[in-house]
């Protein structure tokens, strides 16, 4: 076939060009749902509990994604600075993941745990006051709205139909029992929701004001979680190379 | 626009698409020029190669490993694998130049008393250089990139006041254990009155020129029972690094804002606000985070700011 003959057919040009961009997907993308390796074996992954789902909706509302990667590289630099480098299996209940390209401000894939809860809160609400170099705005009104939970079972509902293994029945808790242990069951409890949300928060008391469930109890509750789920001293440095 | 000019080679010199536009305006179609074609064909032959080196082609639940490979240290043991980013990251923390090169710092650095490191020019430029980082990751989202602390918060590590004590064995030790730093407030046994006489008495002794009736009527509250505050801050106001109580007599303020006051008035003020409400702060242990080493690196980097005792 001719060159011009493509050139000077627009339907022709349009399947050809699909055909070939498709190949990258093809290649790239599609063997990664069925190659064995691609999700490391580690303990200690879990979906994330109401509270702290409701908070990674919130950071997603206020675009942190922006700003924020969620993906630690296996560069020497990285590991010194933010710690190991991140797992496939770590995001695999993120629905859509986070790890982003785009660094204005640190990577945030193990900030949990790095601060405590009132540094977190007094930071957000007012960045500077901490960092005075900071270019990052603040979010006062986080610790002023109170958190809107009354669609928590919905939102759980939605992931777990693109996977996420939170359970609905009878049947789909005992397999959590079996996969997370009884504890981490409970909180993935569709029905349990609402109820094991707000004792998170009580109990958590992440922005310091027991009586009020702000989106601050939320946002804090997501990011005191996040990299903290898999203890990397349970595995030698070659462990997650067999995976590549 | 020129219509009666002609193109600059003739039709049939050069072939051309076929198409005219205003008469004779046509269109060249030259061939790719041969630089730009062998350049492609090369990267052809790269994308062959690296699919024999590397890891590239899914087959089936796996993929092909490529014939490169690496080797490292995986819990002591030698292993070699096919070429991935992993294995290179743990080879390049393990026997990298710089990686072997700060190892080996670290290590000279770990078997140093702190005096020795302390009066060691080639060790302090490491702690320097090293603390650079480690601190900034560690310390500096609450104490500041320099150490300066913000007034009412996170204490100055540059100046004099120390809480738990400027000694390298005290600094360590706050390091390693975290501090609970806390004082009451003093709402349920003093009056209004009586916390303006304390603050005056503890501003006086920090040069401030106040009320003297108060001041005596503070030194009272201060160093008798009904305030007890010398209890922890000690007779002379000296403070106590045991207890993390800091010396209130040195004009350094690292929780009540003085020197942004505009007066005497407003400074007895913000004294008084503060005794009243008492303060509770935490440092966090650093013991499950970072090694011994570099634990001490940060000890050595924090005495020398400028006010280690």
């Amino acid at each position: 076939m001719k060159h011009e003959s493509v050139e000077t057919n627009a339907g022709l040009l349009i399947i050809l060009t699909l055909a070939v961009i498709s190949v990258g997907g093809l290649v790239e993308i599609v063997p990664l749902f069925y190659i064995n390796d691609t999700i490391e074996e580690v303990e200690g992954v879990r979906p994330y509990t109401p509270l702290e789902q409701r908070g990674r909706d919130l950071y997603v509302r206020e675009g942190c994604y922006t700003c924020h990667s969620q993906m630690v590289r296996p560069f020497r630099d990285e590991m010194l600075r933010y710690g190991h480098y991140s797992l496939a299996a770590e995001s695999q209940f993120d629905h859509p993941f986070q790890w982003g390209s785009k660094r204005t401000g640190p990577d945030l894939a193990r900030v949990g745990g790095k601060y405590s809860n009132e540094w977190q809160v007094q930071h957000l609400i007012n960045p500077k006051s901490l960092v005075p170099e900071s270019i990052m705005p603040g979010y006062p009104w986080l610790a002023t709205t109170p958190l809107d939970y009354s669609d928590i079972e919905q939102r759980m509902i939605a992931l777990r139909r693109v996977g996420v293994p939170y359970s609905i029945n009878q049947e789909e808790f005992d397999a959590n029992v079996e996969r997370f242990g009884e504890e981490t069951a409970v909180m993935l409890d569709i029905n349990r929701a609402e109820d094991n949300l707000i004792r998170q928060a009580q109990e958590g008391n992440f922005d310091g004001d027991r009586s009020f469930i702000s989106e601050m109890d939320a946002m804090v509750a997501y990011l005191q979680v996040l990299g903290t789920m898999v203890d990397f001293n349970q595995y030698s440095e070659g462990y997650f190379a067999e995976f590549r | 626009m020129s219509t009666n000019e002609k193109p600059s080679k003739k039709p049939g010199e050069v072939e051309t698409t076929g198409h005219v536009w205003d008469s004779n305006l046509q269109e060249y179609n030259n061939p790719l020029p041969r630089w730009w074609l062998w350049g492609f064909y090369a990267t052809v032959v790269f994308t062959v190669v690296y699919w024999i080196l590397f890891p590239a082609w899914p087959i089936g639940g796996t993929f092909t490993k490529g014939l490169n490979t690496i080797t490292f240290m995986d819990d002591g043991e030698e292993v070699t694998t096919h070429w991935n980013t992993r294995s290179l990251l743990a080879r390049d923390m393990q026997t990298g130049r710089h990686a072997v090169r700060q190892r080996e710092m670290l290590e000279r650095v770990g078997a140093m008393e702190y005096d020795e490191i302390l009066a060691d020019v080639d060790a302090m430029s490491f702690v320097n250089a090293y603390a650079k980082g480690s601190f900034g990751t560690w310390c500096a989202a609450c104490h500041q990139t320099g150490g300066a602390g913000v007034i009412g918060l996170y204490p100055n590590l540059r100046n004099d006041q120390w809480k738990w004590g400027g000694t390298v064995a005290q600094i360590e030790e706050t390091l390693v254990l975290g501090r609970n730093g806390y004082m009451p407030g003093y709402r349920e046994s003093l009056n209004s009155e009586q916390l303006d006489q304390v603050a005056s008495y503890v501003l006086s002794m920090n040069g401030f020129d106040l009320d003297a009736d108060a001041v005596a009527a503070g030194a009272e509250i201060f160093n008798g029972y009904l305030g007890g505050c010398y209890q922890c801050h000690g007779m002379d106001a000296q403070g106590l690094a045991s207890l993390g109580a800091p010396n209130l007599s040195n004009n350094l303020w690292a929780l009540v804002d003085v020197p942004g006051a505009a007066n005497d008035e407003e400074r007895v003020r913000r004294v008084a606000a503060f005794v009243h409400d008492g303060v509770q702060r935490v440092m966090p242990a650093f013991a499950d985070r970072l090694s011994e080493t570099e634990i001490k690196v940060l000890t050595a980097y924090v005495h020398s700011l400028g006010g280690g005792q």
